[in-house]
Formats: structure tokens, sequence, C-alpha cells
């Protein structure tokens, strides 16, 4: 098996990620940031299989890194929480700010426990 | 809104990739030399403050182009952070208080980095709108 540059394998999931972040975070356009909720739990739970799953080092970085790390987003939640406060909806920004949180820790659990249930 | 030119969706498909490929290279980069909740704390952080001052920048001054925020701000910076590798990282710390400590900081630093990017664009901008 060749090795593939890392920056390729990293720069090539990075690519697909944002892509697939926009395209998913565009079904769920509202009012509230949910798009990105979306993207963070979902990309949490991918990130979580591929690690415990104990994947090799290509997919990790492929998937882990490059694409699980690009589609979920810390800049976009908190420009988001942020406006949420600009606008006063200060219970909002809360909600936001655990939603996203404990959607994607419970992600990780799920993964952790689906690895471990598929053995 | 309804319906860009298909040539227009492709550049703004071209312009995302390109963002992602080298936001998600950076992260890596600095991964390297920073591993742990380190090196994502610092990418959090700083990706925060950078989309915070390009987002109001669109609001104050407008000098960034519409294809200039998709490449920077959809592409590159919402790439070069992360929740995935943070809520992960944040998992696997050993103890509960670091894992809110990391939790505190980042969200902390992260919302300061965005409202820091916010007042340069302000000031940028002369003041208010």
């Amino acid at each position: 098996m060749t090795a593939i540059d890392p920056a390729h394998l990293v720069g090539t999931g990075g690519a697909l990620g944002a892509l697939a972040r926009v395209y998913v975070s565009q079904r769920f356009e509202g009012e509230y940031p949910v798009g990105t909720l979306a993207v963070n739990v979902l990309g949490s739970l991918a990130l979580g299989l591929v690690t415990f799953a104990g994947a090799g080092e290509t997919i990790v970085l492929l998937v882990g890194t490059g694409a699980c790390g690009s589609f979920t987003t810390f800049s976009s939640f908190s420009f988001e929480t942020v406006r949420l406060i600009e606008e006063g909806e200060i219970g909002r920004a809360a909600v936001n700010g655990l939603a996203n949180l404990v959607g994607s820790l419970a992600a990780i659990a799920l993964a952790w426990l689906v690895v471990r249930a598929v053995g | 809104m309804s319906g860009p030119h298909p040539l227009r969706t492709l550049e703004s498909i071209a312009l995302i990739a390109i963002g992602g490929f080298a936001g998600a290279n950076l992260r890596f980069l600095v991964a390297r030399f920073l591993p742990g909740t380190g090196g994502t704390l610092l990418v959090n952080v700083a990706g925060s403050f950078v989309l915070g001052f390009v987002l109001y920048e669109a609001r104050y001054t407008g000098i960034l182009t519409e294809r200039a925020r998709l490449v920077l701000a959809t592409g590159f910076l919402s790439s070069l952070t992360t929740y995935s590798t943070f809520a992960l990282q944040t998992t696997l710390l050993a103890r509960p208080l670091w894992m809110v400590a990391n939790v505190l900081a980042t969200y902390a630093l992260g919302f300061g980095g965005v409202l820091v990017g916010r007042a340069l664009a302000r000031r940028i901008g002369g003041g208010y709108r």
C-alpha cells in the first residue's frame, strides 16, 4: 500500500467535509442555528465511530481529522451564539450552547456503545 | 436567491472546497506542534476571532466581496475550527474538573474572540454601522 501524503488526505477530507457541512446546514436553515447543531452532533458521532473502531491512519486522517474536523465547526457556533446574546435571546443562546455540548457528547457516547456492541 | 447560474454554483463549490482543504491542513499542522486540547483551543479561538471580524466587517464596511467571504468564512475558518475534536478530546480527559475547565475555557475564549473580532470590524468601519 502506497502512503498518501497526510496533507492530501486531511485536505481532501477537509474539502468534502466543508461541502457536506454547507449542504446539511442548508437543509436545516431557519431562525435558529439548528444547522450548525446538526453538523456538530452528526460529525461528533462519525468521529467517535472512527476513533473507537480503531481505524487505520489513512482513514483517521481522511475521515477523522479531515472530513469530521471540517464538517463540524466551532467558529460558526461561536458567532451564532454571540448573535443570539446580542439580540437579547439569552435563554436561546444558553440552550444553543448546551445543546451543542450535550448533543455532541451524547453522540460520542453512542459511538462508543455502538463500536462496543458490534465488537 | 432562487436558482443561481450553474457556473456560479460550481464556483461556490470550488471556493468552499479550497477553503476547506487549507483550513483542515492548518488545523492538522497546529495539532502537530500543539497536540491535545491546547491546539484545538488555539484554532477554535483564533478562528472565532477572525470569523467575528469577517462577518461583522460585512455589516459595517463590506470591503470583502461575497466570494472572499465564502472562501474565508464558510470554507477556511469553519474547517479550521472544529467541534467534533473538541467534544472528543473533552470526553477523553482524565478528570471531570479538566473536562469542565476545557469546555468553559473554549466557550469563553471562543465567544470572546467573536466579540474582539466585532470590535475590530467596528473600529475599521468607523464606529458603528
